[in-house]
């Protein structure tokens, strides 16, 4: 995390940047010109104040904001570790374990990338849940029916997609910080799409497509509130399905845009896995 | 963390250079220019017609957004060539989702039309005489290359919107191009939709800026795009 960039680029795109902060412009301008020789150790906290000062948003909203995209990660993360340590009896084929794992792999990347960005602000990680993947029974045979483990791995791969959007808006303006979250918000996708495409490859949902389509789950009622609110077909506004004159199918102007989750939205669809 | 721009041969130059050697000069020569300056002198040697007027996409949000509007009228026209064309080896299933992202593009592409209104750059001219629409591979190897432009496109805009609300409809369109560029690689090769080619160590996907992207982006528009008015 490379707080003196994001400082350099507020300070370069808005230029009343360091007038607003003017209580502290001469301590700015002289952290700008010895910025090699701040330490990291004191770098975070005084960057924090920064934020707080420039936009209400203090370095405890961005850590929030961070622990809950890493409680999503260690869901993700514990999921796929008992779906790959089960992987010999519950996954199918050499080309589908080796995508579970690569999956598996960068859940695993992104815990711990949060909770050192997280140790770069000088706030605490919160600690991997205990978890329930059968959601207090019903789905009973994630790591032992390969149907419903793709299921729920594509309910929690459209979750994730979403709820990285829902939150994306607080992190605007937040540099390189905003650019690691979209970095791991378009790999989600990609999990999303590919296990979609399993899915239709092995039947357990024939129709279904890499994208969302209207709000339909490809699964039934009980994933339903991760896919309520994708049918949108309006824009800021703007329907798409006639936009310009033009007539898009419904289905095409669903599928174009992914919607985000609020926060309470996505806590109530992964609340049923976490035990404590 | 770090932001891990690695330096990587970009991917449409990658892909030309492997399936066009013909283009591999002219690849480079553009790269070596830094900029979009001599894409008049990679136009087909066949064609006589000058490059087309210098678009400028404009300053702040407006320039970004123009930025988003001048990719997907790319992808666009690139998915309606695809859908028009018969391509050997192409399963009707394969076509339809093809389709599926023509109509996805098309949406875009109008999306940002409406929302620029007046401050729209006009419609650009593409060159695709490289591409060969009637192979499966060399479709979908392009297919592959601008859906990851796009996504990298995206990834690195974002940090340079002013505005809350279109970086939300940034969001909801990247992450309907990452949906796009996995199901085009699992085309290519099933399991790919996410390798070491476009996901870091860290887990995390590729950004790329604006002079980047439009420098790989240059051999297949026509038009001059000045973009000297984006936040950098």
């Amino acid at each position: 995390m490379n707080f003196l960039h994001i400082i350099n680029e507020i300070s370069d795109s808005d230029p009343e940047f360091l007038n607003r902060i003017d209580t502290r412009r001469s301590a700015m301008r002289g952290f700008l010109g010895m910025s090699k020789k701040i330490t990291m150790a004191t770098l975070p906290v005084f960057a924090g104040t920064l934020f707080q000062k420039a936009y209400g948003r203090t370095n405890d909203t961005v850590v929030e904001i961070l622990n809950y995209a890493l409680t999503l990660e260690h869901l993700e993360a514990g999921f796929y570790q008992k779906a790959n340590e089960a992987a010999d009896s519950l996954i199918p084929g050499e080309a589908a374990k080796g995508a579970i794992k690569t999956i598996g792999d960068h859940e695993t990347a992104h815990v711990k990338l949060l909770e050192d960005v997280i140790r770069s602000m000088s706030g605490t990680p919160i600690a991997a849940p205990v978890f329930d993947f059968t959601a207090g029974g019903i789905f009973n045979d994630v790591f032992s029916n390969y149907v419903t483990f793709l299921a729920v791995a594509q309910a929690f791969e459209d979750t994730g997609v979403r709820a990285y959007k829902g939150r994306a808006g607080e992190l605007v303006k937040g540099g390189d910080l905003l650019e690691a979250a979209l970095n791991i918000h378009s790999v989600e996708a990609r999990h999303a799409a590919h296990i979609r495409y399993m899915r239709r490859n092995a039947n357990h949902a024939a129709d279904i497509k890499p994208w969302i389509t209207g709000k339909d789950s490809g699964i039934g009622a009980v994933v339903q509130p991760v896919y309520d609110g994708e049918d949108n077909s309006k824009q800021a506004g703007i329907e798409i399905t006639t936009i310009n004159g033009l007539v898009i199918s419904k289905d095409a102007a669903t599928e174009a845009f992914d919607e985000p989750l609020t926060k309470e939205q996505v806590l109530a669809i992964v609340g049923p896995f976490i035990v404590s | 963390m770090s932001t891990q721009k690695e330096k990587q041969e970009p991917a449409l130059q990658q892909l030309v250079r492997e399936t066009h050697p013909r283009r591999k000069f002219l690849s480079y020569s553009l790269i070596a220019a830094g900029g979009l300056g001599l894409l008049a002198s990679c136009k087909k040697d066949d064609d006589p017609t000058p490059a087309g007027n210098e678009v400028n996409l404009g300053t702040d949000d407006i320039g970004i957004l123009n930025y988003a509007y001048a990719l997907e009228q790319l992808e666009a026209a690139f998915y309606t060539k695809v859908s028009e064309s018969s391509i050997a080896g192409m399963t009707g299933m394969e076509m339809s989702l093809l389709a599926d992202i023509r109509d996805h593009e098309i949406a875009h592409r109008e999306f940002l039309k409406n929302a620029l209104g007046s401050n729209a750059i006009k419609g650009l001219t593409v060159d695709f005489s490289s591409i060969d629409f009637t192979k499966r591979d060399t479709v979908l190897a392009t297919a592959k290359a601008f859906e990851d432009l796009g996504v990298s496109a995206y990834n690195g805009a974002g940090k340079l919107i002013q505005s809350a609300d279109y970086l939300l409809f940034a969001g909801k369109i990247v992450s309907v191009e990452a949906r796009h560029a996995a199901f085009i690689r699992d085309l290519i090769m099933n399991g790919s939709f996410a390798d070491s080619s476009v996901v870091d160590a860290n887990g995390l996907d590729k950004s790329r800026t604006p002079m980047e992207v439009l420098t790989i982006a240059a051999p297949y528009i026509q038009d001059k795009i000045n973009f000297s008015g984006l936040p950098q």
